[in-house]
């Protein structure tokens, strides 16, 4: 039997506040992009859950396209943290202030 | 019904774990077998395409990644002060883990209507499975995907592009002592070469 899908959306907005809570409590950026993930992934898995509910398959296109752009968020986010890295050899996000106002 | 609350539970115990690690390479294990999970819980939401998807792009390519900046980060820190030794207390539990991971990987394949019945069907009900009228399949993605959604996938591969040269452009330069000794103009030195040709 199927289960319904309100289990599912639980389930997606759990990991979405196990994401942000990663984001909000840790500093180490590495952490911080892992935990971008996760919301990511429980973004995509609403959007899948809700494409089954429908039996419409745009939310399985729109899921894909939320994979690609995370692939290129967590290039992008990897190549800053080896540059901020580079440039000052320390791996937390409270220190790195340069662009403080 | 039984999987659906065994994959929820492993989720969120690893999501934790993965938030809660204090090294990031046992963050990024967390990462892997939430990746697994979360691909396996797609499969019983009868999303083939994106069960493929997730296994190919997050646990094989994201996460390589992340496993690739954190070699980078701590070459020369020594982030293994205990040597070798530390590997046979990790093998048992890292062997169970992975076998969990794995037959319930079985398990949901065995368990997803893929070829006894399409629970779900868009348009018809006289498709075989694969078919384009099979809600979920590859082939109703692929035409979805190529005939009404061309145009965001054309600008994702747009978005792709403008990901790799922005990475390039950030990280791809040489190593910072070089850089520092650059010349800061480097096309003026061109124009006498162009005038030595006329």
């Amino acid at each position: 039997m199927p289960v319904d899908i309100s289990y599912y959306v639980i389930l997606s907005a759990v990991l979405f506040f196990i994401g942000v809570a990663g984001v909000i409590l840790r500093r180490n950026p590495l952490i911080v992009l892992m935990s971008i993930e996760l919301i990511f992934n429980a973004a995509n898995l609403a959007l899948v859950a809700f494409a089954r509910e429908w039996s419409n398959n745009a939310g399985h296109i729109f899921a894909f396209l939320v994979i690609t752009v995370a692939a290129a968020e967590a290039a992008i986010g990897l190549a800053i943290v080896v540059v901020v890295f580079r440039r000052s050899k320390n791996v937390d996000v409270d220190e790195v202030a340069g662009l403080r106002g | 019904m039984i999987l659906f609350w065994a994959l929820a539970v492993l989720l969120i115990v690893s999501a934790v774990f993965t938030v809660m690690q204090k090294s990031p390479v046992h963050s990024v294990v967390g990462l892997l077998i939430n990746f697994v999970i979360l691909a396996t819980l797609y499969l019983t939401l009868n999303a083939e395409f994106i069960f493929v998807i997730q296994i190919v792009v997050y646990s094989g390519a994201i996460l390589i990644l992340f496993v690739f900046v954190i070699a980078l980060l701590s070459s020369g820190v020594g982030p293994f002060p205990e040597g070798p030794n530390r590997l046979p207390r990790i093998v048992a539990p890292a062997a169970i883990v992975i076998l969990a991971a794995f037959g319930f990987l079985i398990y949901g394949l065995a368990r997803a209507p893929l070829g006894v019945l399409p629970a779900h069907i868009s348009t018809s009900t006289s498709g075989e499975v694969g078919q384009a009228n099979v809600f979920g399949s590859v082939a109703d993605f692929g035409s979805a995907l190529f005939s009404t959604h061309l145009l965001p996938f054309e600008i994702t591969a747009f978005i792709l592009m403008v990901a790799v040269i922005g990475v390039v452009m950030l990280a791809g330069d040489a190593a910072p002592d070089r850089t520092r000794h650059r010349p800061k103009r480097r096309p003026r030195k061109r124009e006498p070469i162009v005038k030595a040709n006329r």
